[in-house]
């Protein structure tokens, strides 16, 4: 066991972990922050994914211990004060979510995908660059539609 | 008044979502009870072995090692067995053969992944390396995975069933049926295969089962569908406990798309054992390997169909003999699945006088399979569509044509095969899709599409379906072991508050707002003041969940006349308090008034008064506002539409692309066109889904899920869609006649009707009469290959 440091949403937060420990269940059990979700073994769904140090990677294929010292952000993480992200908003507002599963991740995933490529990310690059995150409910359509929307108010 | 921006019709955002887009969701994985444990499920690694033993005598002494749990100890408890909960006869009046199907297995594991042991454990690592430490002798027997060759196998999966058929279903008239293939004109025939599908909510099923020694009473939190119907099949059929000692509680639920409406002996397992282990919580989460593995799968079949015809293309007869795989046991709902809400469909939108089909439903060493996202609608579509699509190439006729020839066009219409279908336009469906998909230039564009070296393809669905689930009567005397109504209860708070209680589930349908519009349009409520209770039966008293496209034409109506009772009473009140006859009150968007007068009081005035009953003779007049309804349906409920799907086939790759779909459905009336259109989407991608990706795969030497994993099962990704421009939607509005609402189902619509569009799509780029589901890449260029189709 040894103890992990990190800042997880601007807190400082800490715990003893196994060497073998997620980032996720770092997250969900740890520090009982259950907004980052398991969808999948195989890191192909992109439930997981979170911020590390401002880039999204999938906290179900990191170890815990592999983030001390870093900053994490979580889908609980996004909003300030009562004001959601504009990435957020623009995902109820384009009903870009059904069940809600894949959600936290799909929003950090689009978050990052807006940094990278900027406010005026085509459609194709949208869809490309979501392939590591799955959903069953809404065929994507939505989704890509509030990625473009949020892009356009990030 | 009832804003309009919130009541029926309006595209207003959803209530539920704060909570999703801010990651306070409350699905079952995210809660944590006091002193809880892990569980963990020791698997078959074999397709079909008897059990010799199970030693778990060094397990039970490793670290933070709680409990042990096998087949045996489910029998010497006691347990009942899995149950299906549709009795199928045979056209021989033989009831169906159902084999045993224990909580954990006994004697015999007959699937990979069938759950062999219950390890209970501190934590997850202790729980697993627990399970590597149990040794379980096996003697491998002889194994099936091919439904096709299922009955002619030496395996026996289940000794009553010695050819593995576990029934042989009618239904129409056979003899009037070969008369008319005996005077046909023409007749088409074809070998269609359905594809075996894994649903992969996003969320993998998960348990939280606990005792409580003090009230000797049960909880189980569950990733549920249908909350009640677990109870009382745990209650009932497995004999745990009673009704009231045993709550079931499905809280935010990830998607189901039918997988979690089955009742698994995981979860009982895990409520069961934590009597045993002093009611510590014993809490399961399904890996997605085992989502794979144990989750109940959809579709598996391979038909012979045909079509007979008279000289001037009209349909005559339809003859259909479907071997349809139910995997290694019956799951809850299967064997409905391939019977009566897959025959009964086979009319689709067309006048067709005779109809017979014979189903043999045959055990295979594989997972369960049961209702999929649409459940034997999209078997039968894809079977009509596939064959009227070809006829009409075959009689040279345009197939936009020869569906309008032969459409259904006077209603109620009686089909051969039970259905009434009782209002539709599918001409005016038909219309207007081809006028949003640009059919009468297509020719152009597979030109355009030619000279980028690109084979251009159009293909149709008219597609009809039978939801709302379902008349009680009519589905008990058809073998339900259950009838199919929805209640609803309505709670008016003292300041006019509102709060719906309903059998429905919520998975992603969207429930807390639309039927929060509905109770906004009627009382003239804003709806925010409105709170939607559902997935827990002790606060709901009984209820029947959300699958079939129900929710709003059975579940609404339920609500609907709750509020039909709580404004009837409502009157009376107003009426008391004004001092008017009742008579005279009239109510109109949340204002009471007496007829004639200027008197009048609000809602929330009338919902004051009638919790202080100062001012009524509370002798006369109940106090309070409380009602509740159940609504049985009369029918079914039948959406109908024509979706066009455009396919470019990339002639070096074979890949094929989705150039553009257009989807014209009838809802019958919409509540909120927003979700309803997302519904449609979702639908659509995983009919694309299964034409063009996705497929399971048991390798029949070693009977293992080949695909296993989302590395090798092909889910539907965003790059697989249609652009946002390319994929338009439409609607055309019959009024449903047997609910006040006039509302149809539409959650399985689009997975009904997207695989014919797009296969029919790819076999006309082609030129070719069949390509097999998924068509991939692979199967797309092995089949030009054959066909010498090459780039110029």
């Amino acid at each position: 066991m040894s103890v992990v440091k990190m800042k997880l949403n601007g807190k400082a937060v800490s715990g003893d972990v196994e060497a073998r420990t997620l980032l996720v269940d770092f997250i969900r059990q740890y520090q009982g922050m259950t907004g980052t979700h398991v969808g999948c073994d195989t890191s192909q769904c992109g439930a997981c994914v979170v911020h590390v140090n401002g880039k999204a990677i999938k906290s179900c294929t990191t170890l815990a211990v592999a983030c001390e010292g870093a900053e994490v952000t979580t889908v609980e993480g996004l909003a300030k004060g009562g004001d959601l992200h504009a990435m957020q908003a623009a995902f109820k507002e384009h009903h870009g979510l059904q069940c809600g599963f894949c959600t936290p991740g799909m929003i950090m995933s689009a978050i990052d995908i807006v940094k990278r490529n900027g406010k005026n990310v085509s459609e194709d690059v949208i869809r490309r660059e979501l392939s590591g995150n799955i959903c069953r409910c809404t065929g994507y359509h939505n989704i890509v539609k509030a990625v473009q929307a949020g892009a356009a108010n990030m | 008044m009832a804003d309009t921006k919130t009541g029926i019709g309006a595209s207003v955002r959803r209530k539920e979502d704060l909570r999703f887009i801010t990651g306070k969701g409350n699905y079952t994985d995210d809660i944590n009870l006091k002193d809880q444990t892990i569980g963990y499920f020791l698997r078959s690694p074999h397709a079909h072995a008897k059990i010799k033993g199970i030693n778990t005598a060094k397990a039970r002494k490793m670290d933070g090692v709680v409990g042990i749990f096998t087949g045996e100890d489910v029998a010497k408890d006691k347990l009942g067995g899995l149950i299906c909960g549709w009795m199928i006869h045979s056209k021989d009046g033989s009831p169906m053969k159902a084999g045993p199907h224990p909580v954990l297995a006994l004697d015999k594991v007959r699937f990979v992944g069938d759950q062999v042991a219950l390890i209970v454990a501190e934590t997850k690592e202790q729980a697993r390396a627990a399970a590597q430490a149990i040794v379980v002798s096996y003697d491998v027997l002889p194994h099936v995975v091919d439904v096709a060759k299922a009955m002619k196998s030496k395996a026996n999966v289940h000794d009553l069933a010695p050819d593995n058929r576990v029934f042989n279903w009618s239904l129409g008239n056979e003899a009037d049926t070969n008369a008319a293939f005996a005077k046909a004109a023409h007749v088409t025939s074809m070998d269609i295969v359905n594809n075996r599908l894994i649903p992969n909510a996003m969320e993998p099923r998960a348990a939280i089962g606990s005792y409580d020694t003090g009230t000797e009473s049960y909880t189980l939190y569950t990733t549920s569908q249908n909350p009640h119907v677990a109870r009382l099949v745990i209650s009932a059929f497995h004999g745990l406990a009673p009704e009231h000692k045993l709550r079931v509680i499905a809280p935010d639920v990830g998607g189901g798309f039918g997988s979690k409406i089955f009742i698994y002996g995981e979860e009982v397992a895990c409520v069961w054992a934590s009597k045993f282990i002093g009611g510590r919580p014993i809490k399961w989460t399904g890996e997605r390997s085992e989502s794979f593995l144990c989750d109940a799968h959809g579709r598996d079949h391979v038909t012979k169909a045909e079509l007979a015809m008279d000289a001037s293309g009209k349909i005559t007869g339809m003859r259909v003999h479907t071997k349809a795989s139910m995997g290694a046991y019956l799951s809850t709902f299967s064997a409905a699945v391939p019977t009566y809400l897959y025959g009964t469909l086979l009319s689709g939108q067309y006048n067709i006088p005779n109809i017979y089909v014979e189903v043999d439903a045959i055990y295979t060493n594989t997972a369960p399979v049961d209702a999929y996202r649409g459940a034997g609608r999209p078997e039968a579509t894809y079977v009509v569509e596939r064959l009227v699509e070809t006829a009409a190439r075959e009689l040279k006729m345009d197939p936009a044509e020869f569906r309008r020839k032969n459409f259904v066009t006077s209603f109620p219409h009686q089909t051969p095969v039970i259905m009434m279908y009782d209002a539709g336009d599918y001409g005016a469906s038909l219309d207007k899709a081809l006028a949003m998909a640009d059919y009468k230039n297509f020719t152009s564009r597979k030109a355009e599409s030619a000279k980028n070296g690109k084979l251009r393809g159009v293909g149709f669905s008219a597609y009809i379906e039978a939801c709302g689930i379902a008349p009680s009567a009519a589905v008990g005397s058809l073998g339900a072991g259950v009838g199919l109504w929805e209640s609803a209860e309505v709670r008016v708070n003292p300041i006019g508050t509102v709060e719906i209680l309903t059998g429905s589930h919520s998975h992603g349908q969207g429930h807390e707002t639309t039927f929060a519009q509905l109770v906004s349009e009627r009382l003239g409520v804003d709806i925010n003041n409105v709170l939607i209770v559902h997935g827990d039966t002790d606060k709901v008293q009984m209820g029947m969940g959300t699958y079939g496209s129900r929710s709003g034409a059975v579940g609404m109506t339920a609500i609907s006349k709750a509020l039909d009772k709580i404004e009837a009473k409502a009157k009376k009140i107003a009426a008391a308090v004004m001092e008017s006859s009742v008579n005279d009150v009239e109510f109109k968007d949340g204002t009471f008034t007496i007829k004639g007068t200027d008197k009048k009081m609000g809602f929330g005035e009338v919902a004051l008064a009638s919790y202080l009953g100062h001012k009524f003779n509370t002798s006369e007049i109940e106090l309070g506002l409380k009602e509740s309804a159940f609504h049985d349906p009369s029918n079914f409920v039948f959406p109908a539409g024509v979706h066009i799907c455009e396919v470019e086939v990339d002639v070096d790759t074979g890949l094929t692309k989705i150039a553009s779909y257009t989807a014209v459905d009838d809802f019958g009336n919409l509540i909120n066109p927003m979700i309803v259109e997302g519904q449609v989407q979702g639908g659509v991608a995983q009919g694309i889904g299964q034409a063009l990706l996705e497929g399971a795969v048991y390798d029949e030497d070693s009977g293992q899920l080949l695909t296993g994993s989302f590395m090798d099962y092909n889910m539907p990704r965003a790059a697989n869609m249609p652009h946002i421009e390319n994929f338009q939607l439409g609607f055309t509005c019959t009024p449903c006649p047997s609910n006040p609402l006039g509302m149809k189902g539409c959650g399985e619509a689009g997975a009904i009707a997207a695989p014919p569009a797009v296969i029919n799509a790819i076999t006309h780029a082609l030129g070719v009469r069949d390509i097999a589901m998924p068509a991939t890449p692979l199967t797309v260029w092995t089949a030009m290959q054959s066909m010498k189709i090459a780039a110029e």
